[in-house]
């Protein structure tokens, strides 16, 4: 069920060509203008892969992982997960994807508010179509590995940050998807708490084989991390295998730079 | 995700929204309540005329003198003394009537023992009985031998003799009516209301002749304040009714255009008149109850707005784990009409109470069907589909990043 670590070999788990993605605003006096935030992306990531995305705010990591996770559609280009062509599916398959084949874990943990820490982690399997005692015994077996057993019954808002993350984490594990998208998870968090749960997703990728990307503004965060993608006004402008990267050798190693950077809209 | 589990969702809602939840309900409650009060009264007061018209005899005429006043249904004042006893027996001889029943009547005192009481006296035939579907409690009614040698022998109404004797058998005994001594011979069944709401069963009768002779006195003698008569088909009522007329204009000697000087009436199209007019109570009834719970489902959608417009985000959260669109509005849809259920059922709980209380103590006739309890289900949760659907929908078609990034 779940994948091999990394053989590049193979179909790559993320393909994405020419990916685009801009907004459309009114303005003051409600004329219409358009913001781009995503040019020309392209991406291609492998099953087994630890990838970091960083840049500065505004960059368009998000909007780039919201589209990875089947939450947004890109404005042109083409997503193919898993070989599926995500343009072509329609939103039940979608939902599908997002329940089987993607973990999602946020910033600001994201958790059901007045539901116990298991009935969070069970909600997964039962939009699996899972009943609901099986849901809750597979969540607490999940519970268990995250080290947070007895902290089982205890709603979002009696954790703390570090355990509400893992709890979310052990939601995202609970279908046992071959992808986790991860936004930020340390952002709300103390170093400390960081290193924990970026070590959780360090044995997840090496004892699993679980994809990760995830987002970060913090370089000791990205360095878990087996490949750093770096994004500037929503241009791929650094993607590197295996580094711990610095400012300074920014523009030196770029090996995925497309097309000519278009002139940013703003 | 199957049902089971979104209706666990969707009750673990609603019981994080307690208060609001049941304010919702209360809408729901009350016009419940409100449908089935009505409804059970509506049904009431109609089963109440079907009993009047089937305790008040079949292909009914009743003739009184005088002309047809403006309104067209008040019942002659007996006023006018045009009609009379031989005016009923001439009738009774035509071919498609079976029988007549003179009537005169006036108020008397009448005495038993210690007791007082006063009452409206009838002065009849022994056909009255027969027509007017009068049933005997005990005893026998008066014959035609004490109509002839006018006997003073009295059969009394059921709420009459309630009031003279108590407990006490009335037949044999002899009571006083106006100081004059008779023997009660028999009492009648009680028959309730009569469509114009008197109550029929506080009432004495005595021989036509007897009255004449010897109670009311007549100015006029053998005129009479109306008579019962009775056709023999339905089918013929109105070949019935211009064989009564034609009748009595020739015995009355009206001729050409002139006015009659007597009304016929045909109960039984008066009857059917009522029965209409409680259909169309009820109907009334019912409908206002309705807009109360039309207002009760739009509390609901409004609710229910507010509720998707707080919850964007968890949705978007449900989204993104898994939920398709269909698991959303199933949700919401399942909340909406959750409400919706627990309100009726408590509503119909209410409004069953409350139609007992009426009929308690407005001394009315209730009556529940099980269809009347089936309808204020099956509308009660068509309110909470109707109006649960647009904000499910609105809901489940959010898109999952908007969902996510709503503050
Ligand atoms: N729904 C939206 N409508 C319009 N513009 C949007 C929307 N979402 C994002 N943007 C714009 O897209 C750009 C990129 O946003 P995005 O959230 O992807 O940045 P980010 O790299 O994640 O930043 P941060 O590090 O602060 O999270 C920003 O300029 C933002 O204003
Ligand atoms: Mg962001």
């Amino acid at each position: 069920m779940l994948p091999t670590p990394a053989h590049h070999s193979a179909t790559p788990l993320i393909k994405i060509e020419n990916l685009c993605k801009s907004y459309s605003l009114q303005d003051a006096n409600g004329k219409t203008i358009t913001n781009q935030v995503l040019f020309n992306i392209n991406l291609t990531i492998h099953q087994g892969e630890f990838v970091a995305i960083m840049g500065h705010s505004g960059s368009g990591k998000s909007t780039l992982m919201n589209i990875l996770g089947c939450l947004d559609t890109p404005t042109s280009g083409a997503y193919w997960l898993t070989e599926k062509n995500v343009a072509t599916l329609s939103s039940d398959e979608l939902a599908r994807i997002r329940n089987r084949n993607i973990g999602f874990v946020f910033q600001g943990f994201n958790l059901l508010k007045r539901m116990t820490a298991l009935d969070n982690v069970a909600v997964p399997l039962l939009y699996a179509g899972i009943s609901r005692a099986n849901s809750r015994k597979q969540a607490l077996e999940l519970l268990r590995r995250t080290g947070l057993e007895n902290f089982a019954m205890h709603q979002p808002n009696q954790l703390s940050g570090g355990q509400q993350q893992r709890v979310a984490i052990s939601r995202a594990l609970v279908n046992q998807p071959p992808l986790i998208l991860a936004d930020e998870p340390t952002g709300n968090l103390d170093s400390q708490t960081s290193r924990e749960i970026m070590s959780l997703f360090e044995q997840l990728n090496r004892d699993q084989g679980i994809t990760i990307v995830l987002v970060t503004h913090e370089d000791d965060i990205a360095a878990y991390a087996k490949r750093l993608i770096r994004l500037k006004d929503g241009h791929v402008i650094y993607d590197k295998n295996n580094a711990i990267e610095t400012t300074s050798n920014q523009s030196a190693s770029v090996h995925a730079i497309h097309d000519h950077p278009q002139s940013n809209t703003d | 995700m199957n049902l089971f589990s979104i209706l666990g969702e969707a009750l673990r809602a609603l019981r994080q929204n307690r208060l609001r939840a049941g304010l919702t309900m209360l809408g729901m409650i009350i016009g419940v309540a409100a449908v089935v009060l009505m409804l059970s009264i509506g049904q009431g007061a109609q089963t109440q005329i079907n009993q009047t018209i089937a305790s008040m005899g079949s292909n009914l005429f009743i003739v009184v003198p005088g002309a047809t006043s403006a309104g067209g249904f008040s019942f002659g004042s007996g006023s006018v003394k045009t009609l009379t006893i031989n005016d009923a027996y001439a009738i009774a001889e035509l071919p498609s009537i079976s029988a007549t029943a003179p009537v005169t009547s006036g108020t008397a005192q009448l005495n038993y023992a210690a007791k007082n009481w006063s009452t409206i006296i009838t002065g009849t035939t022994p056909n009255y009985f027969e027509v007017g579907s009068w049933k005997i409690e005990s005893g026998t009614i008066f014959t035609d031998s004490d109509l002839r040698s006018a006997t003073r022998v009295v059969v009394l109404g059921s709420v009459t003799a309630k009031n003279l004797f108590n407990d006490e058998d009335p037949v044999g005994k002899t009571i006083r009516i106006t100081n004059r001594p008779f023997l009660v011979v028999g009492v009648l069944m009680a028959k309730g209301q009569s469509l114009t709401g008197r109550d029929q069963d506080d009432n004495v009768f005595i021989p036509i002749t007897t009255s004449e002779r010897q109670i009311t006195g007549n100015q006029f003698p053998g005129s009479i304040r109306h008579m019962l008569v009775q056709g023999k088909s339905a089918e013929d009522m109105d070949i019935a009714e211009l064989e009564i007329t034609q009748l009595l204009r020739q015995r009355h000697r009206i001729s050409g255009t002139k006015e009659n000087d007597f009304t016929v009436r045909n109960l039984t199209a008066i009857a059917d008149i009522a029965t209409g007019a409680a259909k169309v109570m009820s109907f009334v009834l019912g409908a206002i109850a309705s807009v109360s719970l039309l207002v009760g489902g739009i509390g609901i959608m409004n609710i229910m707005l507010v509720s998707v417009t707080e919850r964007t985000r968890e949705i978007g959260i449900r989204m993104a784990i898994g939920a398709n669109q269909r698991a959303i509005l199933i949700q919401f849809l399942l909340e909406a009409l959750m409400i919706c259920i627990m309100g009726g059922l408590i509503g119909l709980v209410i409004g069953i109470g409350g139609a007992w209380l009426v009929s308690q103590m407005a001394d009315m006739l209730i009556v529940i069907t099980l269809g009347m309890i089936g309808l204020a289900f099956l509308f009660a949760s068509a309110v909470g589909i109707f109006f649960g659907f647009y904000p499910a929908k609105k809901a489940a078609s959010l898109k999952p990043v908007d969902a996510l990034r709503y503050e």
